[in-house]
C-alpha cells in the first residue's frame, strides 16, 4: 500500500464518497466545484434509486448547495400549505397554515421524488467534474493502522484509495462501524416508514386537496391513526400522485406487534383520508427505517482519514420531519473541511475536526441538541398520540355541537371530561416532562 | 490480426414495468425507466472477448434520443473504446428500415477511419422484438450475416473467417463465415461481466460524440418517419396463457411420469436431437 505523500499521483482521487443520497452528491457537488478530483461510489442503478423518499425538500438549505436549483430540478409541487391533523377514528382536528409568499421565488419547500432530483442532483456533481460510479457496492474500507486509506468494492480490481473517505451511506451505517465510529442500529433509536404513491389526474389532486395550479399541500397527521404507537402519518401532493405513509418507532411498533403496512392500510380507512384518495391507483410501495436516534444517537463524525454524513451520521430532526436538508448541509460542510484539510495537506481527525466545528455552529447540531430528548420522550409517553389527541377533539366538539344545554353547562362538561380522563397530577406531571424534554 | 468491432446498443423502456392502458391498448411509457437493450449487453461481451483474444478496438454505435447517452455511458464502463451518439429530429419515428439506413451510414463513416472487421447486434430489442436491424445492416453493408448466434467458437485470422452456432427452432447449427460479417447474439451466447472498476473509472473521462445527420452520407428521404413504411395497425395484450398440464409426482412414480412426459413430447414431434 502506497504511504499518503503530499505529491498527487496522477489519477488519484482526492475524497471517495460512498452513497449517491442528497449527503453524498452534496458533498461531492461542493468538492468537484472546488477543484478536487471526487469519485461517488453508488450501489443503486442510479444515485437515488435505492432513496424512497418522497416527501418535502426545504428551498434555503438546497438553494446553499446549488443556488436557484428551483430553476432546473425536477420538482413535483411547491408547497403552499402545510396541515396538522389530530385524528381519533371519527374526527379530526386540523391545523393549517397557508401562505402566497411559500409560492413564489425562492419557494419555502417542495415536494418530490427523491429518486429523480438524485440523479439530478449526480448530474449536476458530474458536469462539474465528480466521477459517478453506479451498481457498486463499497464492501470494505481500506485501512492503515487507524486510518481510513481507502475502500473495497465488489468490482474486479475494486479496491480504490483516496486521501479521505465520506461515509454517506444511509441509515444503516456498516462501514462506519467498521471505522470505530458508529455503534450500529438500536430499534429504540429508528423509525420505520411505509409510504405509498397512489395516482391521480392531476385536476383531481388539484380539486380534493383545494390546490391552485402547481402548487401543493402537505400534511401530517397524529392520532389514532398509529394505533397507540409513537409515530405520524404524512400526505404529500406530487404533480399527479399523491405519497401517503405512517413512520413509526420501530422499537414500540415490535413491542406491541404492530405491522407497518396494516397501520398505513388503518389510515388510508380513515373517512378523511379515504375521499381524497379515492379511486387513485397505487404506483409504488416502499419502506425504509430513519434514523431517529437525535444528538444523543449520533456517532463519531470524523476519524483519520474519514468523514460521516447524511443519515449515517443519524442526522434527522424527528420533531420536523426533516432529514434531507440536514443530509446536503452536512454533506456540504465535509466538503468544505475535506478542501481546506487539502490545502494543509493532512487528513488526520484532528484537521478533519474542523466538520465538527462547523456541524456545531448550524443550525444542524442547535437543532438536534434541542431535540435530543424527543424519541424517548415519545416512547416513554405514548398517550401523546391517543389521549390528547381524543381529548382535544372531544373539547371542540362539545363546544361546536348545539343542544340543549347552556355554555356554561358544556363548560363543566368539559372538565368533567378532562378530568376522567387523567388524574390532575398526571396532566402536571406529563407538562413537567414535556417542558423538561424540551428545554 | 487486430479486430475492430462496431457494437450497436440500443435504450429501450424497461419493459418490466411497462404496462397497457386498457383504453387504447398502447403502452404507457411515462414515468418507466430506460435501460439498455438487455441482448445488446451480450453482444458488448462478444465484442470484448474477440478484443482479448484478437486485439483490436471496439466502436459503440447508438441512435436515438440524447438521453440515450446514458446507454452509451455504460456500454464504456464495460471497457468499450469509442461511443457514438447518433440523434437528430430526423431520425425520430424511424422503423428498422429507416434504423438501418441511418446506423449503415453512420458504421460506413466509421470504417472509412478505420476498417470495420464485425458488427455486433442483439439478437433483438426488448420494445419492438422484431430482430430486424441486424440483418438489415447486414444487407446495407454488404457483409456476411449470421443470426441467433448462442455459441462464438472464435475467430481465424488467417482463413479470415469466424465460426459461430445459430440456435435454430429445432437445435443448433454450426457455421463459418467470411469477415466483414454481421452478427446477431442471443443470451445463452455468453455470460456479461461485471466491469471492472478501474474500467468503470477510466468510462467517466471518454466522451460520448453526438452525430447528427450532418455527419452522416445518407438520403434523407430514406429516415425517420418519412422513411419507415411500417404502420402500427393494432396494439393488443395477449390473451392470457393457460395453464399447462400438471403431472402430480405423487400420484405415480418417477419411473411412470418420466414416460408419461416422453410420450407427450413425442406426440408433439418434438425432436431431441440437439447439436453440440
Amino acid at each position: 500500500m502506497n504511504t499518503a505523500t503530499n505529491t498527487p499521483t496522477p489519477g488519484r482521487f482526492d475524497a471517495i464518497v460512498v452513497g449517491g443520497g442528497p449527503a453524498g452528491l452534496a458533498a461531492a457537488y461542493t468538492l468537484a466545484a472546488g477543484g478536487a478530483h471526487v469519485v461517488v461510489i453508488e450501489r443503486g442503478d442510479w444515485p437515488g434509486s435505492k432513496n424512497m423518499m418522497g416527501g418535502l425538500i426545504f428551498s434555503q438549505p438546497t438553494a446553499q448547495v446549488i443556488p436557484e436549483f428551483w430553476k432546473e430540478a425536477p420538482l413535483e409541487r411547491h408547497v403552499t400549505r402545510r396541515e396538522m391533523w389530530l385524528t381519533t377514528g371519527e374526527s379530526v382536528l386540523k391545523a393549517a397554515y397557508e401562505s402566497t409568499d411559500f409560492g413564489a421565488e425562492p419557494y419555502n419547500s417542495f415536494t418530490v421524488y427523491r429518486s429523480r432530483f438524485d440523479k439530478w442532483l449526480a448530474e449536476q456533481a458530474r458536469a462539474k467534474g465528480a466521477v459517478i460510479i453506479t451498481e457498486t457496492l463499497v464492501e470494505d474500507l481500506l485501512m492503515e493502522g487507524n486510518r481510513v486509506v481507502g475502500v473495497r468494492t465488489g468490482r474486479p480490481q475494486g479496491d480504490l484509495e483516496a486521501d479521505v473517505v465520506i461515509l454517506a451511506e444511509g441509515v444503516n451505517p456498516f462501514l462506519a462501524e467498521k471505522a470505530g465510529l458508529s455503534r450500529g442500529l438500536k430499534a429504540e433509536s429508528l423509525a420505520i416508514a411505509v409510504k405509498e404513491v397512489l395516482a391521480l389526474p392531476r385536476e383531481k389532486v388539484e380539486d380534493r386537496f383545494n390546490l391552485e395550479e402547481g402548487t401543493g399541500a402537505a400534511y401530517e397527521i397524529v392520532g389514532e391513526i398509529t394505533n397507540g404507537i409513537p409515530g405520524t402519518g404524512f400526505i404529500y401532493t406530487n404533480r399527479d400522485t399523491v405519497s401517503i405513509g405512517v413512520g413509526v418507532i420501530l422499537k414500540d411498533m415490535v413491542d406491541r406487534a404492530g405491522e407497518a403496512y396494516a397501520l398505513l392500510e388503518r389510515f388510508k380507512a380513515q373517512p378523511q383520508v379515504r375521499r381524497l384518495i379515492q379511486g387513485a391507483s397505487p404506483r409504488e410501495y416502499s419502506a425504509h427505517l430513519i434514523p431517529e436516534g437525535g444528538y444523543r444517537g449520533m456517532p463519531k463524525l470524523y476519524g483519520n482519514g474519514v468523514l460521516v454524513v447524511g443519515d449515517a451520521a443519524g442526522m434527522v430532526n424527528a420533531a420536523f420531519t426533516e432529514g434531507a436538508n440536514l443530509a446536503l448541509l452536512s454533506g456540504r460542510m465535509a466538503a468544505q473541511t475535506v478542501l481546506k484539510a487539502r490545502d494543509c495537506g493532512s487528513f488526520e481527525a484532528l484537521t478533519l475536526s474542523h466538520y465538527g466545528e462547523l456541524l456545531k455552529k448550524s443550525v444542524i447540531m442547535k437543532d438536534l441538541k434541542t431535540f435530543e430528548k424527543m424519541t424517548p420522550f415519545l416512547s416513554s409517553h405514548p398517550h401523546f398520540f391517543s389521549i390528547y389527541p381524543e381529548l382535544a377533539s372531544a373539547v371542540v366538539k362539545e363546544l361546536l355541537t348545539v343542544d340543549s344545554l347552556s355554555k356554561a353547562d358544556k363548560m363543566h362538561l368539559i372538565i368533567k371530561l378532562v378530568k376522567s380522563q387523567r388524574p390532575t397530577r398526571k396532566y402536571l406531571k406529563d407538562l413537567y416532562d414535556g417542558w423538561r424534554a424540551f428545554s | 490480426m487486430a479486430i475492430h468491432s462496431v457494437v450497436c446498443v440500443k435504450q429501450v423502456p424497461d419493459t418490466t414495468q411497462v404496462r397497457i392502458d386498457p383504453d387504447t391498448g398502447s403502452l404507457i411509457r411515462q414515468g418507466i425507466p430506460s435501460v439498455i437493450n438487455p441482448f445488446d449487453l451480450h453482444a458488448v461481451e462478444a465484442a470484448l472477448k474477440f478484443r482479448e483474444e484478437q486485439g483490436g478496438s471496439i466502436t459503440a454505435v447508438s441512435m436515438g434520443p440524447p438521453q440515450a447517452e446514458e446507454t452509451l455511458r455504460k456500454v464504456l464502463g464495460f471497457g468499450v473504446d469509442r461511443a457514438i451518439l447518433l440523434t437528430d429530429r430526423a431520425f425520430a419515428g424511424a422503423d428498422t428500415l429507416a434504423t438501418t439506413h441511418a446506423l449503415a451510414a453512420a458504421i460506413r463513416k466509421i470504417a472509412a477511419a478505420e476498417p470495420v472487421d464485425l458488427v455486433i447486434c442483439g439478437k433483438q430489442s426488448i420494445d419492438g422484438d422484431t430482430g430486424q436491424v441486424g440483418p438489415g445492416l447486414a444487407h446495407r453493408l454488404g457483409m456476411s450475416q449470421v443470426t441467433y448466434i448462442c455459441g462464438l467458437e472464435g475467430i481465424d485470422p488467417e482463413a479470415g473467417v469466424i465460426r459461430a452456432w445459430r440456435q435454430l427452432e429445432k437445435g443448433r447449427e454450426q457455421l463459418e463465415a467470411k469477415l466483414p460479417a454481421a452478427l446477431t447474439i442471443t443470451e445463452t451466447c455468453n455470460h456479461i461481466r461485471y466491469a471492472s472498476l478501474p474500467d468503470l473509472i477510466a468510462a467517466a473521462d471518454k466522451p460520448v460524440e453526438v452525430w447528427t445527420v450532418d455527419d452522416i452520407e445518407v438520403d434523407r428521404t430514406k429516415l425517420g418517419l418519412k422513411g419507415s413504411p411500417t404502420r402500427v395497425n393494432k396494439i393488443f395484450a395477449p390473451p392470457v396463457r393457460e395453464r399447462g398440464e400438471v403431472l402430480v409426482a405423487a400420484e405415480s412414480s418417477a419411473a411412470d411420469a418420466a414416460a408419461k412426459i416422453m410420450d407427450r413430447l413425442t406426440e408433439q414431434g418434438l425432436e431431441m436431437g440437439l447439436a453440440g
